[in-house]
């Protein structure tokens, strides 16, 4: 059996307006603009910029209107299901391209040394002046404990340290760990692995802020503890100023790098312990991304605080040379957070 | 896609604004593919670790050769030669570590290698740009949600169960993270202000509306005029409509029989057999005149219940 017929109909120019929808006509006057914009989409996601002619990136945000403009319109008209989710994801492509952002690697670096890294860190001023804090309390602990009882080194100093710099050791001994390597072998082995290991300490500090700031205060105070207690040991023989010396021409830069790391997720858990007028979550997103932006600053620092700490700490042999390095190192830094405010152009975040 | 499927999406859609004010609907990436997407990461980031592994060590290898073996007593030239070849082993690997969600999720699509697989990618949750920022602070997270509790997984694994339960429930705490929070994000996500969305790159299909049976409302194979009047339209919405849609598109012939059937019974026709895709088209045609009528009028009808 067959479906029951239904009267002939009428033919000519009222059957196929009858017939053919208007929405999918309106479709095909469109879809070859729908088509040029897929196929800049598609080229650009690709990566392929430079095949792109002028035309075509000036064509992008006018198509991408027109496209918009076509949903809006096909929103209202059109019941064909396949055509709406296509144009849907059409607009949302072109729309991270368009309002994306257009930085190439080396513009977001010229950026970033150009006053959004500096800008970072002043705008965390209030964690870094804590992390300080926190880090000369540590010190000051560490020595302290080991002066009261020396056994305390043996706790606050881990024991890939310990070699032969021990409490007791004698006065040429521990000098001869921090003069006299001149000729050592493998230093930027050392430089090299030091900076991986260092990076990734700071890094563990800024990710620890999460947990509402807890970790990275206890992390900063451990670590400088061990700084405390190596002071006091030096200074049991007289060798303190030759020992900060040693220490400072890439311990400058390191600690401020770990100072920067600590305060960055410091800063994260404090706005997620106290977020003012935002909900955490907002409180969280902001302060991550200033604190993103510090710890960029962190790893870079770290590269040259290891290449100063393989390489010239075994080549500059005498402790006036090493605070020289080790001082102007630091001034450096310091202007260039504090001193250096040119605001960057083109950007108004953080 | 079954009703449940549609539901669960449904549950997943946020509305973005787009500064024209459209609305563009964003379908957060399910947690499976998210999933999937970094087991591929990882695999292919385990690979690249390792080719570049051997192909350093097959260099000091050639190294040791070239100069004699002497690789046990080396000279001070064979000796910044190997050394050359350490620091770049340790770069790389830290390169890959650190770098590789960074590079990828910094270009044009917001996706590593693993979410375009799965067609996912990283978005701005507020709707607004994806900056470089975002992108360096979720995956500065990522390093104490994954590598780290991995790392200290295995290496406690044999000699220490206090330090393997420790290390594993750090894991846990932080694989569990986006199971509870609506909008599923990993503390990374959080704290970078980002989301992982579908990212769909679906065709143009086919306009339904040109095929010959479609315009003329006769089938072209047997002849048959199929003509609906206004009480056998009017008994199905917008949503059968669109399941109509999905059939004629998917065009698998149980399912062109199932529906054609339902339909006749409905509307009161006998169901014959051998016509049933020209017979849809028809329908589906006209239906959709009638019911975009409506719309360009003001009235709508979401489905058979309205």
């Amino acid at each position: 059996m067959t479906a029951t017929p239904a009267p002939p109909r009428p033919t000519g120019q009222a059957a196929i307006e009858a017939a053919a929808l208007r929405s999918d006509r309106f479709r095909q006057d469109r879809e070859a603009d729908w088509q040029r914009l897929e196929e800049i989409v598609t080229r650009m996601e690709r990566g392929r910029l430079r095949k792109l002619s002028d035309e075509d990136i000036v064509a992008l945000p006018v198509l991408y209107r027109t496209v918009a403009s076509s949903l809006s319109v096909a929103r209202e008209t059109s019941l064909d299901a396949a055509t709406l989710a296509y144009l849907e994801g059409l607009v949302q492509r072109a729309w991270y391209l368009v309002y994306g952002p257009r930085v190439t690697l080396w513009g977001w670096l010229a950026r970033f040394f150009g006053g959004e890294w500096s800008r970072a860190v002043r705008s965390i001023w209030p964690e870094l002046l804590v992390a300080f804090a926190l880090m000369a309390a540590g010190t000051v602990v560490g020595w302290q404990l080991c002066a009261a009882d020396p056994d305390w080194y043996y706790s606050l100093v881990p024991g890939g340290f310990q070699d032969e710099r021990v409490p007791g050791a004698s006065r040429e001994v521990l000098s001869s760990t921090i003069f006299g390597n001149a000729d050592q072998d493998g230093k930027s082995v050392f430089a090299a692995s030091l900076f991986s290991h260092n990076a990734g300490v700071a890094i563990l500090c800024f990710a620890l802020g999460f947990a509402f700031g807890v970790p990275p205060l206890l992390l900063l105070i451990q670590n400088t503890g061990t700084l405390g207690a190596m002071l006091w040991l030096f200074d049991g023989q007289g060798l303190l100023i030759d020992f900060i010396g040693w220490l400072s021409i890439h311990g400058t830069t390191e600690l401020l790098a770990i100072l920067l790391a600590g305060g960055a997720g410091l800063h994260v858990g404090r706005s997620m312990a106290f977020p003012g007028d935002l909900t955490v979550v907002e409180a969280a997103a902001r302060a991550g991304q200033r604190a993103a932006v510090v710890m960029a600053g962190v790893v870079f620092m770290l590269v040259i605080a290891g290449m100063l700490e393989g390489l010239g700490r075994q080549l500059i042999d005498n402790t006036q040379g090493r605070f020289m390095i080790g001082g102007s190192m630091l001034a450096i830094w310091l202007s260039y957070f504090f001193a250096f405010r040119r605001a960057p152009l083109g950007s108004d975040a953080l | 896609m079954n009703a449940r499927a549609i539901q669960a999406k449904a549950g997943r859609q946020r509305m973005q604004v787009t500064p024209e004010g459209i609305a563009l609907p964003a379908v957060l990436a399910s947690r499976g593919t998210r999933f999937g997407a970094l087991l591929i990461d990882l695999v292919i980031m385990g690979v690249a670790m390792g080719v570049t592994s051997l192909v350093l060590l097959l260099a000091a290898a050639g190294l040791n050769t070239a100069t004699g073996g002497r690789i046990d007593n080396p000279d001070a030239e064979l000796k910044s030669a190997l050394e050359f070849v350490i620091i770049l082993w340790i770069a790389a690997m830290f390169l890959f570590r650190y770098g590789y969600f960074l590079f990828f999720e910094l270009g044009p699509r917001g996706a590593t290698p693993g979410k375009r697989m799965t067609g996912i990618r990283i978005a701005a949750r507020d709707g607004g740009r994806l900056s470089a920022e975002m992108v360096l602070a979720r995956n500065l997270l990522r390093d104490i949600e994954l590598f780290m509790p991995i790392g200290l997984v295995f290496s406690a694994g044999e000699t220490d169960g206090v330090t393997w339960l420790a290390a594993m429930g750090w894991f846990m705490i932080f694989a569990l993270f986006p199971f509870f929070n609506k909008d599923r994000l990993r503390a990374g996500d959080l704290i970078a202000g980002t989301w992982v969305v579908e990212a769909p790159r679906r065709r143009l299909e086919a306009v339904l509306s040109t095929t010959a049976t479609a315009r003329a409302g006769t089938s072209a194979a047997t002849g048959a005029a199929y003509r609906f009047g206004d009480a056998e339209l009017s008994v199905y919405g917008e949503y059968e409509l669109q399941t109509l849609e999905r059939v004629l598109r998917e065009n698998r012939r149980e399912a062109l029989v199932s529906v054609h059937e339902a339909i006749c019974r409905k509307i009161g026709w006998n169901p014959g057999a051998g016509d049933e895709r020209a017979f849809l088209e028809a329908y589906y045609t006209q239906l959709r005149a009638r019911l975009e009528a409506g719309m360009r009028m003001g009235k709508r009808k979401a489905d058979k219940f309205t």
